[in-house]
């Protein structure tokens, strides 16, 4: 196999890992966006009774990759929490995990539109945006030109065609000067990388799309839209 | 077989004299079995109606409830409710019902209640209904879940189920079966009939109209006299027959000269592409401009509608179509039924012939059109069983679970109920017979709660517990959650088929139908398919829009529609296998066939009827394992899975299989000779192997998402926030993900996995098949490829190996990025 492209972000070299998770090597920092916990007990509210593991399932994988790279930093980059009421409903258990995860290294919380006001019982640095060299970390991407941009908020995904099948995952979406992470909840939908949403922000966007146990960046000439412009919705929810 | 002959009660006695007159003015005698009904009905007894179409079955059904009418008076509230598997076909039976009313002047008056029914005319049948109401059984469920459906059925005499064969098996007959017995609960002593085709073995129907409990009263079963026998023919093309594919191009000449012999021709076809095909196949030769449509599935209401119109006319002398027709409406003068493709089963060909001729003392004629050498043996097969009388049966299913679901919240949104007396409602269900407490107590427990170990969810409960012990609904928004996500039709995503049009993309042009979702994906704009008898251009996608053109004159690259729904029954199955086991019946096979089997006998084995056959032998730098179980195609796409799965962990390094409805065939870089094949096609591959495959498998998650939807754990619209499939799916995943992960024993996974062993893997014919094998696998090694494998090798290439887009794909598109890169470098 051909050598594997080399990801980076106006001049910073950066990790995209299977996880979901960004990592970036230099600054042993860990970023992470819209981890988006309970969600499904948000949606319990309404009656529709998903499988209240979401936020479990979430952190498991965080911690996973946490326990991999041992960053000393970790970076959530807005939308960690689904609403403003989701801290209360926390599993015990659930936050008990969280907690033992964010001992020892800097923490990081970015404030989403999602969770405007920083958690109570998970202490850490909370910021609108935050520069880090030649990177500035935000929730929301800028509208126009942004060199050195890492956001989240917009839950990329990737359709990949070949051969006449399909196949729809999440990716990291990137033009080399900026960056838009996926979304890392276990609930979180995705919105086709391909959408208006993403046109004011890339030129010729690379979507570095995760597979079972690598990323793998596609071109714009493999990637095809979603049929119908739904994706939008579940965001909205 | 109980001679409708012997019961001859006199017409006089038994029938009202308005009635008895109306038949005279017709020039009609009652017949013996609509006077069977009748008396059945007098007697207070459930009934089975089984007939051939044409029998007069829709009459006999409603007559016990005419008479009752006419001599009880009507007006007091609903009397009887029929339900029909097709709107279509209750609003027809409505029709064609009101004439011996209006006739008689009979004072009952009757109504449809369906999806189309405007909400007024549907509130003022909950408060004043008619004597007599036709509706579907999602209708009813809907009935069912208000609260005053007990004031409503509380007078109800009669339910009549029309096309009970076709209903009763699947999801929508487990939705009904709960909505029966509800039904009976609320209407002591009310009476159930049943309309039936012809059937192999009455018993579940039988079952399915009535209480399991020991105080039931069996119901009645009443046959009508059987038509005069088909005369089916099996067609001796002039033409050589083909190796392998179904389209029967070689044989369109003579189908069209068949049409031009005939009044009138139903064309059935088994996939809508092949309705396509045939259609444009034969208006390329129709010089005598003669009328032939097309009818699918796929094809807009509106066009389909015009066609029946057309058909009922008689202004038609042909109609191309799949089992879209195979139900209901009487089309009026259809002389000669014409089958392109392998019958598959011997029921649904029957079924099929009964639409020609429902004149009964005439004979109907069919012609059955081989496709392949193969289906040249089926369709002698199912000409043998058709002259038998024999029929193929399926044994009826277990009461799904997600339908449970669906049915307790409904009963909660109806009235509070004690769990007890639901659970004993519920068993009374034929289809629920055998479901035992505890499982009902999980399902329940799904409803209210999520039925989740992690008890998080106790404050958002849908149902809540009273003090008194009664379940009830929490409030009015779960019972509108209820309602808009009744019934087990889960449509696959689809988007609308759509002519482009000068005016431009904000103006769009006419709809000519609908395609799965998956099939437009696999469009590059510019590619042409045919659709709806013409050839289109594809050209893009807007919103819920495919944009085409036409595009006459061109080449179509046809579409890949899902193959043979219907796989080949193990009745039909067992036919073909001992027909080529006795070389002595060959004779009567056509010449290519005889030869081709002869050639076999000579080059490699004969099977015993009760054998496998598996051949391995070199081929053009690869090594192939073949093996004829007839099975059908999907136990064999399970059973290629699976077997490659072994081969691969015992080093033989297969690369890929195909699976037609007759044979398998696996490819391999190494000799495959060498395996033990009794080990391979051991049992135990129904285990592990199975499980292995399932956990990777997008198989499951496609299940899972229809049986979430069904129980109602995912929405299937909300007001105001229409979904596309594709959004649904896409999130169904993410929850079977998370669900799987933490519950692996959950009941909605349970139900997921009882949907995927029963319709897409056919893992009980499978396991039979295995059993039926076992120490009888004859392996013949071969130094080349045999006769019999031929037409299964000529499939490789042309089908899609069952597989799934996967981390290869994505590695490929990654590598030409790559490649692109380094070239532009």
């Amino acid at each position: 196999m051909a050598e594997r492209p080399v990801l980076s972000v106006n001049g910073v070299r950066l990790e995209a890992t299977p996880s979901g998770a960004l990592y970036w090597r230099e600054e042993e920092t860990l970023v992470v966006a819209d981890l988006h916990f309970e969600k499904g007990s948000a949606f319990a509210r309404r009656g529709v009774l998903l499988p209240p593991y979401d936020t479990r399932t979430t952190l498991k994988r965080l911690s996973a990759v946490i326990h991999q790279y041992q960053p000393q930093r970790v970076i959530s980059l807005g939308d960690a929490f689904h609403d403003r009421a989701a801290e209360a409903r926390m599993d015990e258990a659930d936050a008990a995990l969280l907690e033992t995860m964010m001992k020892g290294r800097d923490w990081i919380w970015v404030l989403g539109n999602h969770d405007p006001i920083p958690p109570k019982r998970f202490a850490g640095e909370v910021v609108a945006a935050k520069r880090i060299g030649r990177l500035v970390l935000r929730h929301e991407p800028t509208e126009g030109p942004s060199p050195g941009e890492l956001a989240g908020h917009l839950h990329p995904c990737a359709r990949v065609v070949c051969d006449g099948r399909t196949l729809r995952r999440r990716c990291f979406a990137s033009d080399g000067e900026r960056m838009v992470l996926p979304a890392f909840g276990a609930y979180a939908g995705g919105l086709n990388v391909l959408d208006e949403a993403f046109a004011p922000l890339f030129g010729p966007v690379t979507a570095w799309v995760i597979g079972r146990s690598a990323v793998y960046p596609v071109g714009e000439a493999r990637l095809a839209p979603d049929p119908a412009p739904a994706a939008r919705i579940s965001k909205a929810c | 077989m109980r001679g409708p002959m012997q019961v001859q009660p006199s017409a006089a006695v038994i029938l009202p004299t308005v009635f008895e007159r109306w038949f005279a003015a017709r020039g009609w005698r009652p017949r013996a079995h609509q006077l069977e009904c009748l008396e059945a009905g007098r007697a207070g007894r459930s009934f089975l109606l089984i007939a051939p179409t044409g029998g007069g079955k829709t009459l006999a059904g409603f007559l016990p409830s005419l008479v009752d009418l006419h001599e009880t008076g009507g007006g007091k509230g609903l009397h009887t409710l029929y339900i029909s598997p097709l709107k279509a076909l209750a609003v027809d039976i409505a029709r064609n019902l009101q004439a011996p009313v209006s006739e008689m002047g009979l004072a009952v008056t009757l109504e449809t209640r369906t999806g189309d029914t405007p909400p007024s005319r549907r509130q003022r049948q909950k408060f004043n209904p008619p004597d007599i109401l036709l509706t579907t059984p999602e209708q009813l469920a809907l009935l069912l879940s208000h609260k005053d459906s007990a004031r409503l059925f509380a007078g109800l005499k009669s339910v009549i189920v029309d096309e009970l064969h076709a209903m009763a098996g699947g999801k929508r007959g487990h939705l009904l079966a709960l909505g029966l017995a509800r039904l009976r609960g609320l209407a002591p002593g009310l009476r159930a009939t049943g309309l039936s085709a012809t059937v192999p073995d009455p018993q579940p129907l039988l079952d399915f109209l009535s209480a399991r409990n020991e105080e039931a009263r069996t119901p009645a079963l009443i046959r009508a006299a059987g038509g005069a026998k088909a005369e089916v023919d099996v067609l001796n093309s002039d033409e050589r027959i083909p190796w392998s594919g179904h389209s029967a191009r070689h044989a369109w000449g003579e189908i069209y000269d068949a049409i031009r012999g005939a009044r009138m021709t139903l064309v059935f076809v088994n996939t809508r592409s092949q309705a396509e095909m045939t259609f444009q196949a034969l208006w390329r030769m129709n010089d005598d401009n003669l009328a032939i449509a097309l009818h699918h599935g796929s094809l807009d209401v509106e066009r389909r509608r015009k066609v029946e119109a057309a058909m009922a006319k008689g202004s038609l002398r042909a109609v191309v179509c799949t089992s879209t027709l195979d139900l209901g409406i009487d089309w009026g003068d259809v002389d000669l039924v014409i089958q392109v493709g392998a019958p598959k089963g011997a029921s649904r060909i029957t079924q099929r012939i009964g639409r020609a001729n429902h004149r009964m003392d005439e004979p109907s004629r069919a012609l059955l059109i081989p496709g392949n050498r193969f289906e040249v043996l089926e369709c002698l097969a199912a000409q043998a069983a058709i002259s038998e009388g024999a029929l193929d049966g399926e044994a009826p299913k277990i009461g799904a679970l997600d339908v449970l679901a669906q049915h307790i919240l409904g009963m909660a949104c109806a009235a509070p109920f004690r769990p007890d007396d639901l659970y004993k409602e519920v068993i009374s269900a034929a289809p629920y017979a055998g479901l035992d407490r505890e499982t009902f107590g999980r399902v329940l427990e799904f409803v209210a709660t999520g039925g989740y170990a992690l008890k998080s969810y106790d404050r958002y409960r849908r149902v809540v517990k009273t003090p008194e012990g009664l379940y009830r609904i929490r409030n009015a928004e779960t019972a509108q959650q209820y309602r808009m996500n009744v019934g087990t039709i889960v449509e696959s995503p689809a988007l609308n088929i759509r002519l482009m049009t000068a005016r431009g993309p904000k103006r769009p042009g006419r709809k000519l139908g609908t395609l799965e979702e998956w099939f437009i994906e696999g469009l590059a704009p510019g590619d042409t398919f045919l659709f709806a008898g013409e050839i289109l251009r594809f050209e893009g996608v807007e919103g819920q829009d495919a944009l085409v053109t036409r595009a006459p004159g061109e080449d179509p690259k046809t579409p890949m529609w899902a193959g043979g729904k219907f796989p080949l029954s193990t009745f039909l199955a067992g036919r073909v296998r001992r027909m080529i086991a006795s070389p002595k019946d060959w004779k009567r096979f056509p010449d290519p066939v005889r030869d081709w089997l002869e050639l076999q006998r000579e080059h490699s084995v004969i099977p015993k009827a009760d054998e496998l056959l598996v051949e391995t032998f070199p081929y053009v730098n690869r090594h192939f394992l073949v093996c004829y179980p007839f099975d059908g195609r999907l136990a064999h796409q399970t059973l290629g899975m699976l077997i490659t799965r072994r081969l691969e962990r015992a080093g033989r390094q297969p690369l890929g299989f195909v699976a037609t409805e007759y044979a398998v065939s696996i490819w391999g870089r190494k000799d495959m000779s060498g395996v033990d094949m009794g080990a391979l096609f051991a049992e135990d591959m129904l285990g592990d192997d199975l499980e292995n495959w399932l956990a990777e498998s997008v198989l499951m998650k496609r299940t899972f998402r229809n049986c979430a939807v069904i129980a109602g754990l995912i929405e299937r619209r909300y007001p105001g926030q229409e979904k596309t499939g594709r959004q649904v799916m896409f999130s169904a995943d993410l929850i079977y993900d998370v669900l799987k992960e933490h519950e692996p024993d959950h009941v909605l996974l349970r139900a997921a996995w009882e949907d995927a062993a029963d319709g897409y893997l056919d893992l009980k014919r499978l396991s039979d098949l295995l059993a039926r094998v076992r120490g009888r696998v004859n392996h013949a090694a071969l130094a080349r490829v045999s006769p019999l494998a031929v037409p299964v090798m000529l499939e490789i290439g042309k089908e899609n190996v069952a597989g799934e887009a996967n981390e290869a794909m994505l590695a490929e598109a990654s590598d030409q990025l790559i490649a692109e890169a380094m070239r532009r470098g």
